[in-house]
């Protein structure tokens, strides 16, 4: 049996049933557990109160503090899942999800370990530059520290139920536009991220991509978002005659190179899609990274499509000038491919 | 200002304390003394590889707060973590091949001298981030309450970290959810080489538990019964779910911050006044003039140390390092 459902209401599921499943499994974070309240900004932990009383735990704001807490609890057994509000709050917990949580394991001497999940809303909605940003970038390459970005319901339940059954520290980053939520808490400009979802237990690896549509002229990398507009991007360039194979690169650390390498030793050329300043991108690494891995295989230079190096501005004409779009994708594959 | 604290500041009770019990505290002070001096002079030998940050005049704090714990009890330390790792149960073995890099240590050579641990006795590897292990502290406390056991998180830190937000976040949650933790402030009156009363104007560090609504006390920190004494009363309030303690520990460093500091930033006549009121001397005192001891005794005691430390200095020298495939292991689960 299968039934239609968005991210958050697929991420509410999964929370449900690994907290079922499993005594040490808890949330923490802001807003959370409120009764009549929000379920957290995004809805996903609605109504996860009455279910767990003892299980969800509201915090004050201080994400430097509860990041830690969540941190010292999983040193301890248990299995916590804290998120941020908005991701560029991680910011403010960056000290103990870096030098802490991705640490201890290593300079422990292997002895130690941190069952943690950690969650962050990204990207562009109109709230201005301190709620927008594509957070990535700062957690991908921190050795000891699991990044993944959720781009569909499916996605979203199955990695974050394998994020939970992982000994080790896993940042999933979703995106404000790809919840689904519906009612007072619905985003202008959302985009529909709903999948058909099993009744039965299923997980999702958390290394590795995946192809959404196959094709050979090119290899169009992207996620969360992007990942989406690269999807659209491809249908409208098959118009064209042009046969685009969509990559939704899922894990960002670490790179899935050996799905992205089959891919490119295919078409010979890529365009890497990302929310978030051209500069110092995930693209960046995984430019380099296709260069190591197949690069003999590359018929031209990878191209970045991303946003301008400015942070995310408020008034809508420039943000939307500010996000890659599908036209800015094909664009960018017209001038591969000619 | 510190001395007026430490005069107010309650001694140890008149309780009888029976014989091994005190000869194992002064044996765990002298062995913390013995082995950051021995330490010490390795490093100036120049055959130590890393750096130091140790813990002479501090070993009544370890070994009194660390006594009253069982081995699932489990401490948080700092870069300043010698003496809490030895009163909490690790071998100094493992800790000087630690020291000296080798693969036998207690983090297998990948810590060094900050990041002391072992989980079987009890002590996450230390934090060497300034007031990071708060929280942390915090959160194993929480793991506990959740599990309903009756272990207790200890997390010691300086004066120095409560200035961190690290500091007011963690201590706050602690309060706020009645968590089993103790949070033991060594304020040695320097943060690195700044004196407190240049980085905060209330410099009776235990005040603050009070804003946040939970006990806090100051006492003597070189008076290793009255901080046992007061460590005991604080793991049975938390054992019985009545929430965090804050002990402020009056002590003093007699070395500096870390290797090779002359300390000249401790004024002359401070230092000498501390310096008097040396813990490992003092409980020395105790034990002959209010319980049978002999000085003979306390001699034995220290020269065993002595020969125990030599032989395991020998046996680190020549333990085997990693090797090159160590490098990329147990970096994940």
């Amino acid at each position: 049996m299968m039934k239609r459902q968005g991210i958050a209401e697929a991420l509410r599921d999964g929370i449900t049933e690994e907290m079922e499943r499993d005594q040490n499994v808890f949330c923490i974070g802001e807003d959370i557990a409120v009764p009549g309240g929000w379920g957290g900004a995004f809805t996903v932990t609605l109504g996860l109160e009455k279910k767990f009383p003892d299980r969800m735990i509201d915090t004050p704001i201080a994400e430097l503090g509860f990041f830690g807490v969540a941190t010292g609890a999983a040193l301890m057994g248990m299995r916590p899942i804290a998120d941020v509000q908005y991701g560029d709050f991680l910011f403010l917990a960056a000290d103990q999800i870096i030098n802490n949580a991705a640490k201890m394991r290593y300079m422990s001497g292997g002895k130690c370990k941190v069952p943690l999940v950690m969650r962050a809303p990204i990207g562009a909605t109109g709230r201005g530059s301190q709620h927008a940003q594509s957070m990535e970038r700062y957690f991908t390459g921190v050795p000891g520290l699991k990044v993944v970005a959720v781009s569909t319901a499916y996605d979203a339940k199955g990695m974050l139920k394998a994020a939970v059954r992982d000994d080790n520290p896993v940042l999933i980053f979703e995106h404000k536009l790809l919840y689904g939520s519906k009612g007072a808490r619905a985003e202008p400009g959302a985009v529909d991220a709903t999948s058909e979802i099993p009744d039965e237990d299923y997980t999702v690896p958390l290394n590795q991509a995946v192809v959404r549509r196959k094709g050979k002229d090119v290899t169009i990398l992207g996620w969360l978002l992007m990942a989406h507009f690269s999807s659209s991007a491809a249908e409208q360039l098959a118009a064209e005659g042009i046969e685009a194979e969509v990559i939704d690169v899922r894990s960002l650390s670490p790179i899935d190179y050996k799905t992205i390498g089959e891919s490119v030793r295919k078409t010979g050329r890529v365009v890497i899609v990302e929310e978030g300043p051209k500069t110092g991108g995930v693209s960046a690494e995984i430019a380099a990274g296709i260069m190591e891995y197949c690069g003999e295989s590359l018929q031209a230079p990878v191209i970045r499509v991303a946003s301008p190096d400015v942070p995310v501005p408020f008034t809508p004409i420039l943000e939307n000038a500010y996000r890659p779009d599908a036209a800015r994708i094909m664009a960018a594959v017209r001038q591969l491919l000619t | 200002m510190s001395k007026t604290t430490l005069e107010k500041a309650p001694a140890a009770s008149a309780a009888k304390y029976d014989h091994d019990f005190l000869a194992g505290l002064y044996h765990r002070m002298v062995l913390i003394r013995e082995f950051e001096e021995r330490v010490k002079f390795l490093f100036l030998e120049g055959t130590m590889p890393g750096t130091i940050h140790q813990c002479q005049g501090q070993e009544a704090t370890a070994t009194g707060v660390c006594a009253t714990l069982a081995k699932d009890d489990f401490i948080v330390s700092t870069f300043r973590g010698h003496g809490h790792a030895l009163a909490k149960g690790l071998t100094v073995q493992e800790m000087l091949d630690e020291l000296f890099g080798a693969k036998t240590g207690c983090c297998q050579g990948k810590g060094g001298s900050m990041h002391m641990g072992n989980m079987d006795r009890g002590m996450i590897p230390a934090i060497a981030i300034v007031a990071g292990g708060i929280p942390l502290a915090a959160g194993m406390a929480l793991a506990f309450k959740m599990k309903k056991t009756r272990q207790v998180a200890v997390c010691f830190f300086g004066d120095g970290a409560v200035a961190e937000g690290a500091f007011h976040e963690g201590v706050n949650m602690a309060a706020l959810w009645d968590l089993p933790v103790i949070f033991v402030c060594e304020n040695n009156y320097y943060g690195a080489s700044t004196r407190i009363d240049k980085v905060m104007k209330n410099t009776q560090i235990s005040d603050r538990a009070a804003s946040y609504g939970f006990r806090g006390e100051t006492l003597d920190g070189n008076d290793v019964l009255a901080v046992y004494e007061a460590t005991r009363r604080a793991t049975q309030e938390c054992r019985s779910g009545k929430g965090p303690v804050l002990l402020e520990l009056l002590t003093y460093r007699r070395t500096g911050h870390s290797r090779r500091d002359p300390c000249h930033y401790q004024a002359k006549d401070e230092k000498e006044e501390w310096f008097r009121r040396d813990p490992i001397e003092r409980f020395a005192k105790v034990l002959v003039e209010q319980y049978d001891f002999d000085s003979a005794e306390l001699a034995a005691i220290k020269t065993k140390i002595d020969a125990e430390i030599t032989t395991a200095i020998e046996r680190a020298q020549k333990a085997p390092h990693p090797t090159l495939a160590d490098l990329l292991t147990d970096v994940m689960a």
